[in-house]
């Protein structure tokens, strides 16, 4: 058994590589009619870090505007328009392309098959993502329609009605936003389908569901929740197109429409949206966290069943985004508790990795660096979470900039953290080469304190009520040193970044030669060479535990006498 | 690949997984649930809220004749299942294109339903919020009809020119599926409108 897990490459192609313009077509052409799940996976993530540096651009042009009381850097026009993009573009090609960039490279090489279930579909996900993304940006040319020049969305990511309506945004820009989340939807719900096909379905022999790796157990969570929750804004947007050319009156107040039902389908879709986001995170750093504290992960079945459990409950929560447009006490009073449900599986989860990381031989490279990072964090943004989900603090600071640096503090303290940790951690198997530790570590280091020095910060204005989305601020409120703290945060942070890319290009070429295995890991990936052959693995690998690189390198001691 | 690995342990115990077609055509329809709900929401929603007529109590009528045709097109497409499960593509062809005639039935009764509405009642997509949700949500479950249709013409042609046989029963159960799930939606979509609605 331990011989067929372990294979070795059949022919490792070594021919020298020719830069003629016919080579590099054709090298360009082998990526666009590429089926390949890893092919696929590494598209995704490149998409989804390309639009991480457009959005992140969008966040310090605004953070400029915002460095002093009175400044007219951008137009106010312009700022609607960028914090609408940042948002859309950050929620949708971002966060919704990593998770199919990990989703597609990892789950077939850690359940041991050869692709995902359905690769064609795979690759039809992928390019429709690709366009959605390009639809939307095509808007900043194409959205003024005939009534005028460039005209990007600039109705906010939740585009509430009726703001949305023909009459009070005339040209094309809610068309080009409806549309291309529409496409970018359909691409998200291929993506999930094949996702939960291929786990379900393709796994080697003796993979039961009890021993997949958590990066995959979590990730088919998540696709089954985005299959439930994208679908509701389709829907929703669906029926804002029908308004918006046949004159149809969803949202129209004026015709007996309701406003309000937009805002219930929009948050429908937009709370269980969060922890379709933040779940595939987790996924991350439940792989990066025991490999990392050479110990095996606390209480798997917790964790599968805490995932799930936020899943389910997370379906019920969505109001707590409306509470002051206005419910019953009832429905306060089930959203503030509905609200306060997720703390128990999340709460569930954060002890496992602390448990898993006590008494751990911890080693702190750069993946555990981000991950240990994003656990505190993740704490931190689940604390005022707790204190948002309370209806009357939610009335006093709804909207306010305590809400910005609440969800910027689980997007960026815990998603973004783990992006950057599960690309520290994967990318020798990727490219064969490690990222450089140096540069890893000034990434990091620039990263938590920029981050830090933002979004702690950013809490303050909040509480002296500072509103989201306002263009500019009066000097004698007193909130103009903050902003310029929050704004230098911002820039430290876009230099974290820079460093980031610098690494990904520079170790390509330069990085230390990985190896198969270069952390010592125990999932299935580490056992084939790196980069992976096209075929994956030479043999069907048998599994009979939960780490089977653990028992082919420990034979004496096995995991499957243990579980 | 080698299957030196498998040889030796097949003996022991069988490993059996879910058909990844079944799998996805489930997830397939869980989506779509999730869609029609929504549009189902917004229409028990908004029952009532037009502010002018028509109303739906005035020019509806229970398309009755239209809804046995295609409720009972899953059990023709059940019997078509279970013939090609045993091999009996002609049997199988007959219930099959039986299927697709009971499902065009069902399209063309909704044309001439809608056909009566916009030139007889003056009712359309515009004319008020009634108009609005009704045919969003009638037309999105046409529209998934209308598909359905598609694939179920395709196969009948791979039936004619007897491209279909035993081995393919598989991935006929997964169409079947979806023509099941597009007929129990019509039973939903058929009570909140004219039942509930009217």
């Amino acid at each position: 058994m331990a011989d067929s897990t372990y294979p070795l490459p059949g022919s490792l192609e070594t021919t020298p590589k020719r830069w003629s313009q016919a080579a590099v077509l054709e090298w360009l052409n082998s990526w666009v009619i590429t089926v390949d799940h890893k092919k696929l996976g590494i598209l995704y993530m490149l998409y989804s870090i390309f639009f991480l540096l457009v959005g992140g651009a969008e966040a310090i042009a605004l953070r400029i505007q915002l460095f002093h009381p009175n400044l007219h850097i951008i137009s106010p026009e312009v700022f609607n328009r960028l914090f609408t993009m940042h948002g859309t573009t950050m929620v949708f090609l971002v966060g919704m392309t990593y998770i199919f960039g990990f989703a597609n490279y990892l789950i077939p090489l850690m359940i041991g098959a050869r692709d995902m279930a359905f690769p064609r579909l795979n690759a039809l996900s992928f390019w429709l993502t690709f366009f959605g993304g390009i639809l939307l940006y095509y808007s900043f040319i194409g959205g003024g329609g005939l009534y005028g020049a460039g005209n990007a969305p600039d109705t906010m990511w939740w585009a509430y009605a009726p703001l949305t309506e023909r009459a009070f945004s005339p040209g094309h820009a809610p068309d080009y936003w409806a549309l291309s989340l529409i496409v970018t939807g359909f691409g998200t719900i291929g993506a999930s389908v094949n996702v939960i096909a291929t786990a379900l379905c393709m796994r080697c022999k003796g993979m039961t569901l009890m021993r997949l790796p958590l990066l995959v157990w979590l990730n088919v969570v998540t696709s089954g929740l985005a299959l439930i929750t994208i679908t509701p804004l389709t829907a929703a947007q669906v029926m804002l197109l029908i308004d918006r050319y046949f004159g149809g009156h969803f949202f129209d107040t004026q015709a007996g429409g309701s406003a309000v039902v937009w805002a219930h389908f929009f948050w429908i879709f937009g709370h269980p949206e969060v922890y379709v986001l933040v779940l595939p995170a987790f996924a991350i750093a439940n792989e990066v966290i025991p490999v990392f504290s050479r110990k095996a992960i606390f209480g798997y079945p917790a964790m599968v069943s805490a995932s799930v459990a936020i899943a389910f409950v997370s379906l019920g929560v969505w109001a707590h985004h409306m509470f002051t447009i206005g419910m019953s006490s009832a429905g306060n009073a089930f959203f503030v508790l509905s609200t306060e449900l997720v703390g128990i599986p999340t709460g569930i989860k954060i002890f496992n990795w602390l448990a898993t990381m006590w008494g751990g031989k911890i080693r702190f490279a750069t993946p555990m660096l981000f991950c240990t990072a994003f656990v505190v964090q993740f704490l931190l943004a689940g604390l005022t979470g707790i204190m948002l989900s309370v209806a009357p603090w939610n009335w006093q600071l709804h909207s306010s900039y305590f809400v910005i640096a609440h969800f910027h503090y689980v997007l960026v303290g815990a998603i973004v953290f783990c992006i950057f940790g599960g690309i520290y951690y994967w990318y020798p198997k990727v490219t064969g080469r490690m990222l450089s530790e140096k540069l890893g570590k000034w990434h990091f280091w620039l990263f938590v304190s920029g981050f830090h020095v933002t979004f702690d910060t950013m809490h303050i204005p909040g509480l002296m009520g500072m509103p989201r989305s306002i263009y500019t601020y009066e000097a004698n409120r007193g909130w103009g040193t903050l902003n310029m703290i929050v704004s230098i945060g911002g820039i430290i942070q876009a230099i974290a970044v820079l460093i980031f890319a610098v690494n990904l290009i520079w170790s390509y070429f330069k990085g230390k030669v990985a190896g198969n295995d270069p952390w010592d890991a125990w999932t299935l990936e580490w056992a084939i060479p790196s980069p992976p052959p096209v075929y994956n693995f030479a043999t069907d690998p048998v599994v009979t535990s939960r780490r089977p690189l653990w028992d082919i390198k420990h034979p004496e001691d096995p995991d499957w006498k243990y579980e | 690949m080698s299957t030196a690995a498998i040889a030796h342990t097949e003996a022991e115990q069988s490993w059996v997984q879910p058909s990844k077609g079944r799998v996805a055509m489930f997830c397939v329809i869980l989506a779509e649930s999730a869609i029609f709900t929504i549009f189902v929401v917004a229409y028990i929603y908004n029952i009532g809220k037009s502010l002018y007529g028509p109303t739906p109590s005035q020019v509806l009528e229970v398309p009755i004749f239209n809804s046995i045709c295609l409720l009972s097109s899953s059990l023709t497409i059940w019997l078509a299942e279970h013939a090609i499960e045993r091999g009996k593509v002609k049997v199988f062809g007959l219930w099959w294109a039986l299927t697709f005639v009971l499902g065009a039935i069902f399209l063309v009764g909704t044309g001439v339903e809608w056909h009566k509405l916009i030139y007889q009642d003056g009712l359309t997509i515009s004319t008020n919020l009634f108009g609005t949700t009704f045919y969003s949500i009638v037309g999105l479950h046409a529209s998934h009809v209308i598909i359905g249709l598609i694939a179920l013409l395709t196969v009948l042609l791979f039936t004619v020119t007897g491209h279909v046989r035993q081995e393919h029963a598989e991935r006929i159960q997964v169409l079947a599926l979806y023509w099941h799930f597009v007929d129990a939606v019509w039973i939903v979509v058929f009570t909140v409108v004219y039942i509930i609605g009217r």
